[in-house]
């Protein structure tokens, strides 16, 4: 029995593995540590996730794209969003940071970098394409909430930086 | 209870929902694309915390309502948003002044949220703060940067905060629904939340060169629902589309 639960969730979890950020798609939303636990009885399978920012609109097309792959896979499923513990940036995977810097987005510091970087001025954040940490902040605030804008000062190539939350 | 805790969440959701409002308005008006896309952000990050009180006020409420009847169907004198809040975007001196008042204020509210024996209002504000820390810093280095830059923007910021400044007082008036809130342990104790404030805006004020104004009188209401003659143009068009096809959804 125990082994059967253990086959399901393991199915499950591959379908889940198919369902993505649209905002940054090559991450999925395993890689993006937002699926809090799945509960599984029988056919009935629950996800519990949790949003990466408050009014992040890739929420609820990310509830409708795991509902609609466990639906096509013959699951009856149910999502849930729960806020508390609030999500937070050390959950992105390292196999998820690793692409989203081939993506061309920088990974977030730990929280100690990121406020040396966004608020002291600290040259620390990796320009994606030339790896050189001679880059600059260009505002804190990006193309999505989740991201600030850098330029790099040696090759001038411009880039998201993913903020620590 | 049910319904005193109901009325608080709309005081906690409002503020945010009406400035976040205001803030929309400047989508593709910012003075640059930056500052532009920062202030519609920041926008958005209201608009998700606002949905967080308003899905759990209609839940709280259990009257069948949703976030959206809440947000989009009442009448002006039930919106309990302060009247700094609702203050038009004259400059963008004016647009940072009403930031810096709002997120000092918001930065320390939620910190004791944060701490609420109610536990879904704990979540939101430990959610939220995250994200109002970013903007509480956004909005403090444009006062020292434009008070700490020419003569003209010097003198604008601190016409701006002279402005804010008496309107500031209503985020600290306490109502009798944040008084039993407050006892119960679920809602913020506005006095304490009023010290963090003034050592926030008043170490920003210095540093950015400019003058504390001695102001000691204020602006009231909103949180009683009289507002200024600003919110109901801003319903008009927050409430447009609920109004002409009722039920609507996206």
């Amino acid at each position: 029995m125990v082994t059967m639960i253990n086959q399901t969730e393991t199915v499950v979890r591959e379908i889940l593995s198919t369902v993505t950020d649209p905002e940054i798609p090559v991450l999925t939303i395993e890689d993006m540590g937002i699926i809090r636990e799945i509960n599984i009885h029988g056919k009935s399978v629950k996800v519990i996730i949790t949003p990466t920012y408050s009014g992040c609109p890739a929420m609820d097309h990310i509830a409708t794209d795991i509902k609609t792959a466990l639906k096509n896979a013959g699951y009856e499923p149910e999502v849930i969003s729960i806020l508390s513990p609030p999500w937070s940036s050390l959950w992105i995977s390292e196999n998820g940071r690793k692409k989203m810097e081939a993506y061309g987005i920088a990974a977030p510091l730990d929280a100690t970098a990121d406020k040396k970087a966004l608020i002291g001025g600290q040259k620390i954040v990796k320009c994606t394409r030339c790896s050189s940490t001679n880059t600059r902040l260009i505002s804190q605030f990006g193309s999505t909430a989740c991201k600030a804008l850098f330029q790099c000062n040696d090759c001038l190539e411009p880039f998201d930086y993913f903020k620590c939350i | 209870m049910k319904e005193q805790l109901h009325q608080y969440l709309l005081l906690l959701a409002d503020n945010p929902l009406i400035l976040g409002h205001r803030l929309s308005e400047l989508c593709g008006h910012g003075p640059n694309l930056e500052t532009d896309i920062a202030l519609t952000n920041i926008s958005l990050d209201l608009f998700g915390q606002v949905r967080n009180y308003l899905q759990y006020a209609a839940e709280v409420q259990s009257e069948g309502k949703t976030e959206d009847d809440l947000a989009f169907l009442r009448y002006e004198h039930e919106y309990r948003n302060v009247v700094l809040a609702e203050q038009p975007n004259r400059d963008f001196a004016w647009v940072i002044a009403r930031q810096f008042f709002f997120d000092a204020y918001h930065l320390s509210l939620l910190e004791q949220l944060g701490n609420s024996n109610d536990t879904q209002i704990a979540a939101i504000a430990n959610k939220s703060i995250k994200e109002v820390k970013y903007h509480h810093h956004f909005s403090s280095e444009w006062v020292k940067r434009l008070g700490d830059g020419t003569v003209e923007s010097h003198q604008k910021m601190q016409d701006a905060i002279n402005h804010f400044w008496p309107y500031a007082g209503e985020l600290f008036e306490e109502t009798n629904i944040e008084k039993e809130m407050k006892e119960l342990g679920i809602g913020a104790d506005l006095k304490l939340v009023q010290t963090n404030f003034k050592a926030f805006t008043n170490d920003v004020i210095l540093q950015a060169n400019l003058k504390i104004p001695e102001i000691n009188w204020a602006h009231s209401g909103g949180k009683k629902g009289v507002h200024s003659e600003h919110l109901g143009f801003i319903l008009a068009e927050l409430q447009y589309m609920q109004r002409a096809y009722p039920n609507m959804a996206w």
